[in-house]
């Protein structure tokens, strides 16, 4: 941790405002480059979005571009896993996506077949494997689909694993540092002091359009709650597939049956998505739905001792794909924000791209898709 | 799980002393009562039934007078979330209550502070209030060696309490300077009735050494505590014991108002004259807004349950007695201010949050309460940092945070109606 105080520094290659998830990540990817990196945040190390989410590692095939961003980045997490210290709580517990219908179940094979066709491994589970997996789940249910390599982790001490070991590769933090805007020298600080910067990534999440104009990021509020611990009740991450049709809906509310379970016993329970409350507080009525969707599904749930609500919100962008890249009207600046619930995820294959796009290096999947200046309009089927 | 609905003119919350005359007091107007408490019975920590030991007048008074009025009592209810605007939801063991309500005195009392030090957490070591809690409820004590010890007049009444009943109080050590309770005793002398208090606990706990200027250094022992090492100045000795029964002073549990978004100020929740906080038709009494012992709480209960009955003018006059009284109060906690040399009990090893087992070495990198939450999990178990967030403000300055329902860990079914559409009957 380091303590200047007046930005008198001769100059960083890179400036990245925001230490949640993403900014570490590309951090520690600038510092492995060789690049001089310095990260600014007003607030703790993962204090944003980042500390309030769940920590799901998930391949996603909502579209080619998501599903080649979530699989890139799942497979560098897994790379990582075994270096990862124990706190960060990394458990390759995968995700079962619960099929209540048939309709769902015919979502299971496409699903199915798509992850198979692209060396996914996944496994359909009948209705009784699925009990078998899950015991918890309710009678009635129609199967389910098992992708084994997903994993959750601990956001926080995820998010301070990357920046230390951006550290000691010469990185810099700073932390109590509010970013008033981005100038062309690099980012400017609320004393009016700028931090000198070839390059500013602002990977400030949900306040990363206060930062510059034109970007479209929208905060996307949630809500989570946690339990006491019971081990053994929970082995995987468990989604409904009904949270497809509706998380991804951009003008109503929706919850959705999303549980993770915590090395430790304990069970986090999601979720819910609403678009243009920006209170911070808990919505009683959409907790109150929430829970009643988590029990339709788990029973027993609803028996358990529950110790903390809270909401974070999400910084969504238009058609739910991040931006990764150049500022359209700014080459000084860099984005690397919009991930939605995808943050965790993709962070570091948000790194990758971000530095192959600065040093020009080739890379590992094309980013394109993911360029700021893409058109950016909403797919049907987002 | 049965889910019952009740309206009311006024909702207690709390049926310590505060609570208690609170009701009382807006029954008499005819104004609909009801009062919820945790306990299965009124009366609080301080007039907690016991099957052996006659309550005294003052208690006796108060308890019938609540018993023969017309204020409804439900007991065994954690009140933890509004869900809506005037309405309060509490869970009990097998049924929760929606209560909707006009007005709202909270009476949510003060809990014990704790400090962490080596040995804090092993089984017999409990807090002062917490012993004599678990005596009253049935734990036997004759013959066992008790060492009392932290801060505050509580340790006075529960070694009191507990020779009492039989036990053998090795010592009671007090943190404070004999000359700040010199200073508090020369106040007492203007108060009759708790110099008279003061004189009758002082007979009682005749034979028995009060050290102050002394505090637990470390506790020890195998499978429970055997041994407490005191110090006091720059001598520092080892006294066996079966339990230590450990507290420094009290802190007002302001959780409840928090959520509802009352201005806390110092630690208390912030009242005007009439003891409305800062949200309209919101009244809080007793320790939670500030440690003031049980005379402080009966007269601020009398004048909240007044004042939010409308009857104004019967609240004033007991404003002469309250100033009295919050006076004493001033200086019984400024007589009790925690000293610094405590901050430098925890060693590395010592676990600062019991619930999620962090010591102290893992948040002396932290920096705030939000990173050491964040990092390192303190605070987020099933106290919700009740315990170790006092403890690290002592030790750190850090401040905690905002708080969200559940305001005590409820069961997660106990967060929905039990029927979505048409509401059951109120009562």
């Amino acid at each position: 941790m380091l303590g200047h105080s007046k930005m008198t520094t001769a100059g960083f290659d890179v400036a990245i405002v925001g230490a949640g998830v993403v900014g570490a990540a590309c951090a520690l990817e600038c510092a492995r480059a060789g690049l001089r990196v310095i990260v600014l945040d007003r607030d703790p190390i993962g204090g944003g979005t980042t500390g309030a989410g769940m920590g799901h590692l998930v391949v996603m095939d909502d579209s080619e571009a998501q599903f080649a961003l979530t699989r890139f980045s799942c497979s560098l997490w897994n790379e990582r896993g075994v270096e990862l210290p124990p706190e960060v709580e990394y458990q390759k517990c995968g995700t079962i996506w619960v099929a209540a219908d048939e309709v769902e179940m015919a979502e299971v094979h496409r699903k199915q077949d798509f992850y198979s066709s692209r060396g996914v491994a996944v496994e359909v589970l009948d209705y009784r494997q699925l009990a078998e997996a899950e015991p918890n789940l309710r009678e009635g249910l129609v199967g389910g689909l098992l992708v084994r390599d997903d994993s959750v982790l601990y956001p926080p001490c995820a998010t301070r694993f990357l920046i230390e070991k951006a550290q000691q590769q010469g990185a810099v933090l700073r932390l109590n540092s509010t970013v008033a805007s981005l100038g062309s020298h690099g980012p400017v600080l609320s004393d009016g002091s700028v931090v000198s910067a070839g390059i500013t990534v602002n990977a400030a999440g949900i306040s990363s359009p206060q930062l510059v104009a034109g970007i479209e990021v929208q905060p996307r509020k949630g809500h989570l709650l946690i339990t006491d611990r019971y081990p053994g009740f929970l082995n995987h991450q468990v989604v409904e597939l009904g949270y497809l049709k509706r998380a991804h809906s951009v003008t109503s509310d929706s919850v959705a049956f999303n549980v993770q379970p915590r090395k430790n016993g304990q069970i986090l329970i999601g979720s819910s998505r609403q678009y243009g409350n920006r209170e911070k507080g808990i919505d009683a009525l959409l907790l109150r739905q929430m829970i009643r969707q988590a029990t339709e599904y788990m029973p027993e749930l609803k028996n358990l001792s529950t110790i903390r609500a809270w909401t974070g919100f999400r910084p969504a962008t238009r058609d739910n794909l991040p931006f990764i890249g150049p500022h359209p009207n700014n080459e000084n600046i860099c984005l690397a924000t919009g991930h939605e619930g995808l943050g965790i995820t993709t962070s570091l294959a948000t790194a990758e791209l971000l530095v192959d796009q600065l040093l020009k290096r080739p890379s590992k999947i094309p980013y394109e898709p993911y360029l700021p200046g893409r058109s950016g309009e909403r797919r049907a089927d987002a | 799980m049965i889910e019952q609905r009740y309206r009311t003119d006024i909702l207690v919350v709390g049926a310590g002393p505060a609570g208690v005359a609170a009701a009382f007091r807006a029954a008499e107007s005819g104004a609909r009562v009801l009062v919820v408490d945790d306990n299965p019975q009124c009366g609080g920590q301080i007039w907690r039934a016991d099957s052996k030991k006659a309550l005294d007048k003052d208690a006796t008074k108060w308890l019938d007078r609540i018993r023969d009025s017309s204020v409804k009592f439900l007991g065994g209810l954690k009140v933890f979330d509004r869900p809506e605007p005037g309405v309060m939801r509490a869970e009990g063991f097998d049924q929760v209550v929606a209560c909707r309500f006009e007005k709202l005195i909270l009476a949510t009392g003060a809990r014990e502070r704790f400090l962490p030090f080596p040995g804090w957490t092993l089984p017999n070591v409990t807090g002062s209030g917490g012993l004599q809690a678990l005596v009253k409820a049935g734990l036997p004590i004759e013959g066992k060696r008790i060492v009392v010890a932290g801060s505050g007049p509580l340790l006075l009444a529960v070694a009191g309490y507990l020779k009492e009943r039989g036990a053998k109080i090795q010592i009671i050590a007090e943190q404070t300077r004999r000359f700040d309770l010199v200073k508090l005793g020369l106040r007492l002398l203007k108060c009759p009735k708790k110099l008279q208090q003061a004189f009758d606990l002082k007979m009682k706990l005749q034979g028995i050494p009060y050290l102050t200027n002394c505090w637990p250094v470390s506790a020890s022992g195998r499978n429970a505590v055997e041994s407490v090492t005191l110090q006091q100045g720059p001598k520092e000795w080892a006294v066996s014991c079966d339990y230590l029964a450990c507290g420094f002073h009290l802190l007002p549990n302001t959780e409840l108002a928090e959520l509802l978004g009352c201005r806390i100020e110092k630690g208390s929740v912030w009242v005007d004259e009439f003891q409305e906080t800062s949200v309209q038709g919101l009244y809080c009494v007793g320790e939670s807004c500030g440690v003031g012992g049980l005379e402080l709480a009966l007269v601020e209960g009398e004048v909240a349950g007044w004042a939010a009955t409308n009857l104004k003018e019967k609240a004033r006059e007991r404003f002469s007695e309250r100033r009295k009284w919050r006076g004493f109060a001033a200086g019984l906690n400024r007589a009790f201010e925690l000293r610094r040399e405590l901050k430098k009990l925890p060693t590395p090893e010592t676990f600062i949050c019991r619930c999620e087992d962090v010591p102290f070495s893992r948040l002396q990198s932290e920096h705030s309460w939000r990173s050491a939450k964040l990092q390192t999990r303190c605070g987020m178990g099933p106290c919700q940092g009740r315990v170790c967030g006092p403890a690290t403000e002592f030790l750190f300055g850090w401040k905690t945070e905002s708080v969200r329902p559940p305001v005590f860990p409820v069961r997660l079914g106990s967060f929905v109606p039990s029927s979505a559409g048409d509401a059951p009957a109120e009562s």
